[in-house]
């Protein structure tokens, strides 16, 4: 499996860490809803089919990275730096390349 | 009479003899010979013994679907089993045994089983073994009592306990285009995408180009095939963007058009060439695939179609024209469809007698009439074979006509005397791949094969892969596919003209031959045509149930002469067309494949070893090391003569009695910077660090989201945007990720950066009731007394002209400081202290003394932070501000981590004044018989010389309740009974008067 990061191109997953379901929604920090909590902590989709992943590039440039993988084919249809804005510029270069 | 070399023919080298071993019997074969081919040039025709029944078995096939005749082959002490014979070129000194046979391949004992097939049906050892336990000898307990005969009788080759000394080697490839075939098809296709200018790699899993064109006699451009193919071989041997790689089975297709290939390089010599692997495991990253992996022949289901002599057509085809090797003399024929004439031709200009052609259609064409003709064949149309005759070689067998419309048989039969029986069932194409790739295979009625399926990556299929047959189409579809997949456009061209005798691709659809015997669908693992409808019988429907009932497909061959008919028995029992029973999908690898070439280099020390800047002089100076994770730490530096508990017992003790040094540069170091640094940490630790001060540190603690403790450490503010964080050795990796996570994906909008300095600083802690005159003596620039370098505090100085910060915390509960210097200076400033300290009586320590000076003091590590304990559960609940929300704050009051019966943290004393053991448990009675209700483990333990008493660390139920209190230790593994006292785990100077000085 390839995961193309925005910042080093093309890399084989083993440079890549698997950092949970992309899904999630994180309560407020001072949150006392203890159902919202939960489902944060525990409850993961397990579609078949396009999932919304977070991998860190952690063999690399240790990017967070928001990639859209089916499950069943493994066929990456996006991948975006998990901090929005981040690294803007980079991106434009990663753009410019293609 | 038996099988023979030809006088003439073949494409081997009679001039060059090589001499091998086989059952410790000396032969001589050719140059360009397999094992099996060499063998059966020399008349043998017993290769092995079968699986279960032990029947004597010969060659089915010549290639690497080959079930029957495997073999272990020796090289020194290291033995490799179960490779196929007809996978095996040989050389000079090449030691093969055959297997599963005892004394000896001829007689053995185990043949008795045949007469026990009733019972050795399929799912033996389930209704055997796994029934209720009635009597003393049934169930699991009789399977217990029988498994070392069955162990012995049944299997296959056993592996050997030699280390390896072969080298094996990983490749990693890209190409435009990888070609798995070198047929015609495969070949056309290399050339094809060669000519576009792209990056071409030919794989194939035999040693000499050509596939097919090497023994079907066709001619190609008015030459030989063989011919043909060697020369565009040649051809494609002299390009540059062109790597051909023979002895290559590509074995696994996964995403990304990733392949997986496995090369025999030096297999087939005697000794390795210079530098030479045994084998090659290539990682193949392919834009474009070509599928040209051709098609196995199938055998025919009859009784007896497992006697030694008995083969498939295309084999002997061949044996014959390839190897210029006669599997018999008289030779029978047995087919469902036309392919099997044209090896009644080759095998008469061979030199054999082709003494009958059973058809079991009624109605032949007249091209096929022609062939038998020209073989001087007596042909039987609409007849079938319904049992063979022989022991250990194939005497004759028996003919009976055969109605196609509903398989009866019909009449009388005839015997008809031959040594050898081939058969063809029809033709499957070799699939495997393509299914690997992730598609369902398509099943074609007129085939009567399943075809590969639309592709779900980028591979192209080319000649008898996609169900075309002949020699013409197959050249047809490489050229197409190999411009295809090198992205060229489809223009007219000059094809090579093939001759090549006429012939239907369409066998009729017949599988099976129904009479009395047993007549066998998987060779490999012996599942008889009774057995698939036993099963049937018995309630297994799906094929992927029949297949686990009857182990069908599952030996070392995974099928791939049997998973068609084996479907077909099946779907006749259902009474559903085959389509609709489904098969099963291909998985990796296509074919065996040696487990050294995918551990390739990475065998022995796979991890990088992390040294510490002074681990040289700690090695110099008498350190016994200690891995601990992928860090080298000394464990001891013991004195001549002494056992490591008396080394650390008088390190520990000599630095709470004057003073002690220990490398800490191991421990993770994470420096986190920006404007928001200090808001950061305040949500990452459970306690405040924005309220500290610029030259302070503090003890900080981490939870997971879900409450439970993950990690603990000291930060240092160096600054108002300045942290140094510490963590534990071994969370060091998982701290970082945990922070750059909730950086880059939680909280994107705080400016803070984190970077790992692990590797930049040296560390080292000197401790004791001297430590602090030691630093006196050697710091300059800085005082370190009390009212300068209070409790916690930071100082930056000099040691020896470098540079330091100084740090005032203590872990083994002594006054005592942390010196850091740049990784560089490490060993001087090391130097240095211990120098300065020679005066004062400090010694060096280690992790063992270490450890036993926290274990007094009752710090925690990761052997009680261990991802099930809470803060509470560490009684580090002080540190858990309720001033501001944290990571885990709002998980870590759930209703069981609040519990009061939870593990705590206690102390414990043992009261026999008898060692205790890590992961011993804690019961309120002994009963040594029976060990059972533990309360707790012990975590940790140690002697303590501050105490003089074996104590240990345990996580207890109820923990701080049962302060005072007797229990005991349970330990049936170790037999280490006995009484302790539950104290609290600060066993030593609880008030910490020591460390405040």
């Amino acid at each position: 499996m390839l995961i193309t990061c925005p910042y080093c191109g093309p890399r084989d997953v083993i440079e890549f860490t698997y950092q949970g379901d992309g899904n999630r929604e994180r309560p407020d920090p001072a949150s006392q809803n203890f159902e919202a909590w939960n489902a944060y902590v525990y409850d993961r989709l397990n579609p078949a089919g396009d999932h919304n992943e977070i991998w860190q590039h952690s063999g690399g440039c240790r990017a967070h990275l928001k990639v859209v993988r089916n499950t069943l084919t493994h066929e990456i249809s996006s991948v975006a730096f998990a901090r929005g804005d981040h690294g803007s510029a980079a991106r434009h270069k990663a753009e410019d390349k293609a | 009479m038996s099988p023979r070399r030809a006088d003439t023919g073949g494409r081997i080298d009679r001039l060059k003899t090589i001499r091998f071993t086989f059952d410790g019997t000396a032969y001589t074969g050719h140059a360009g010979d397999t094992l099996a081919s060499a063998l059966l040039a020399k008349g043998v025709t017993l290769y092995g013994r079968s699986f279960k029944y032990h029947r004597p078995r010969g060659l089915l096939t010549a290639g690497v679907e080959e079930p029957n005749a495997l073999v272990t082959v020796l090289k020194g002490e290291v033995r490799e089993p179960n490779i196929p014979a007809t996978m095996v070129e040989i050389h000079d000194g090449l030691v093969a045994i055959s297997q599963n046979r005892f004394p000896s391949l001829a007689w053995d004992i185990n043949a008795v089983n045949q007469l026990g097939g009733k019972i050795l049906s399929a799912g033996f050892y389930y209704k055997t073994f796994m029934g209720p336990v009635f009597g003393p000898l049934k169930g699991t307990r009789f399977w217990m009592f029988c498994e070392h005969f069955i162990r012995r009788a049944a299997g296959l080759g056993s592996a050997g306990s030699a280390k390896d000394p072969a080298r094996y080697e990983r490749m990693n490839a890209f190409c435009d285009v990888l070609v798995v075939g070198s047929g015609p098809a495969g070949l056309m296709a290399t050339k094809a995408a060669a000519d576009q200018g792209a990056r071409v790699m030919l794989a194939d899993l035999e040693p000499h180009f050509g596939g097919s064109a090497n023994w079907s006699e066709e001619t190609i451009d008015g030459a030989p095939a063989a011919d043909w193919a060697r020369r565009t071989v040649a051809q494609l041997a002299g390009r540059d963007n062109v790597r051909l790689l023979p002895r290559t089975t590509v074995w696994g297709y996964y995403d990304n058009n990733t392949l997986a290939a496995l090369e025999r390089v030096s297999d087939h010599k005697e000794h390795p060439g210079k530098g030479e692997p045994r084998h090659r495991y290539w990682a193949i990253r392919a834009k474009s695939v070509v599928l040209a992996t051709g098609a196995f022949e199938r055998p025919l289901i009859f009784p007896g179609n497992d006697r030694p002599g008995v083969m498939l057509a295309h084999a002997a085809e061949r044996y014959a024209n390839e190897f210029g090797v006669l599997p018999g003399e008289r030779i029978a024929l047995f087919t469902n469809n036309d392919s099997a004439y044209r090896a009644a031709v080759a095998l008469k200009k061979a030199g054999a007698a082709v003494v009958a052609i059973a058809d079991v259609r009624p109605e032949l064409s007249p091209e096929m009439r022609k062939l038998a003709a020209e073989a001087e064949a007596e042909i039987f149309a609409g007849h079938a074979v319904v049992a063979t005759e022989g022991g250990k070689a194939l005497s004759g067998l028996k003919l009976q006509r055969f109605d196609l419309a509903n398989g009866a048989l019909i009449g009388d039969a005839r015997s008809i005397h031959a040594d050898c029986l081939l058969m063809s069932g029809g033709w499957s194409p070799t699939i495997h791949l393509a299914s690997q790739a992730g598609a369902k295979a398509e099943w074609n009625a007129a085939r009567q094969a399943f075809l590969p399926p639309k592709p779900t990556q980028s591979w192209i299929g080319a000649g008898a892969f996609t169900g075309s047959f002949s020699t013409a189409e197959a050249i047809a579809e490489g050229r197409a596919a190999g411009l295809a997949a090198a992205g060229g456009q489809s223009t007219p061209s000059m094809l090579p003209t093939v001759e090549a005798v006429p012939g239907d691709p369409d066998p009729a659809p017949v599988f099976e031959i129904r009479a009395k015997g047993k007549s066998f669908v998987d060779f490999q693992h012996d599942v008889t045509a009774e057995d698939v409808r036993l099963a049937h019988r018995e309630g297994f429907v799906s094929v992927e149930h029949l297949k686990r009932y009857t182990t069908l497909g599952m030996a070392t061959d995974q099928g791939k002469s049997s998973n068609v008919p084996g479907l077909a028995i099946m779907a006749e029992a259902l009474g559903k067309p085959i389509p609709e029973v489904g098969t099963t999908r291909f998985r990796p690898p296509f074919a065996p494949v040696s487990i050294g070439s995918l551990a390739a280099e990475r065998f022995g020390d796979l991890k990088p070893e992390r040294l510490t800047p002074m681990h040289d002089w700690h090695l110099a100076n008498g350190a016994t090391m200690y891995s601990a994770g992928l860090w080298y730490r000394p464990m001891i530096y013991g004195l001549s003569g002494e056992t490591v508990e008396q080394a650390y017992v008088r390190e520990a003790k000599a630095t709470r009695e004057s003073a002690g040094i220990v490398d800490v540069s191991t421990l993770g170091k994470i420096a986190v910077q920006g404007p928001d640094a200090a808001a950061f940490l305040d949500r990452v630790y459970t306690n405040m660090f924005s309220t500290l001060a610029v030259g302070k540190a503090r003890y900080g603690l981490m939870l997971r989201e879900d409450g439970l403790a993950f990690d603990d450490g000291t930060t240092w503010r160096l600054g108002e945007q300045d942290f140094l964080m510490t963590t534990t050795t071994a969370n060091a990796g998982k701290v970082m990720q945990h922070l750059e996570y909730f950086l880059d994906v939680i909280w994107p909008e705080l400016k803070v950066h984190v970077t790992s300095v692990t590797d930049e600083w040296a560390g080292a802690a000197i401790g004791g009731p001297k430590a602090r005159q030691i630093l006196a003596a050697c710091v300059t620039g800085t005082s370190v007394d009390n009212a300068t370098l209070p409790f916690m505090g930071i100082v930056r100085g000099e040691i020896s002209g470098v540079p330091v910060m100084i740090c005032r915390l203590s872990f083994s509960g002594e006054m005592a400081f942390e010196v850091y210097s740049g990784a560089g200076h490490g060993t001087h400033v090391w130097k240095a202290l211990v120098e300065a300290g020679k005066p004062f009586g400090l010694v060096t320590y280690g992790l063992e003394a270490l450890g036993t000076m926290r274990i007094e003091k009752g710090h925690v590590t990761g052997a009680e932070i261990d991802g099930r304990t809470t803060a509470r559960d560490l009684h580090l609940d002080w540190m858990l501000s309720k001033k501001k929300p944290f990571i885990g704050s709002a998980m870590m009051d759930r209703e069981g981590l609040i519990a009061s019966d939870r593990l705590e943290l206690v102390g414990l004393i043992a009261l026999d004044n008898r060692p205790l053991n890590g992961g011993a448990h804690i019961v309120e009675e002994v009963d040594e018989a029976n060990p059972h209700d533990s309360i707790g483990h012990i975590t940790a333990c140690c002697y303590s010389p501050a105490l003089g008493r074996h104590i240990a660390l345990a996580l207890v139920e109820g923990g701080k309740a049962r302060h005072g209190t007797r229990a005991h230790v349970s330990d049936p593994l170790r037999n280490r009974f006995g009484p302790v006292e539950i104290v609290s785990n600060h066993f030593f100077d609880p008030d910490g008067s020591r460390m405040h000085g």
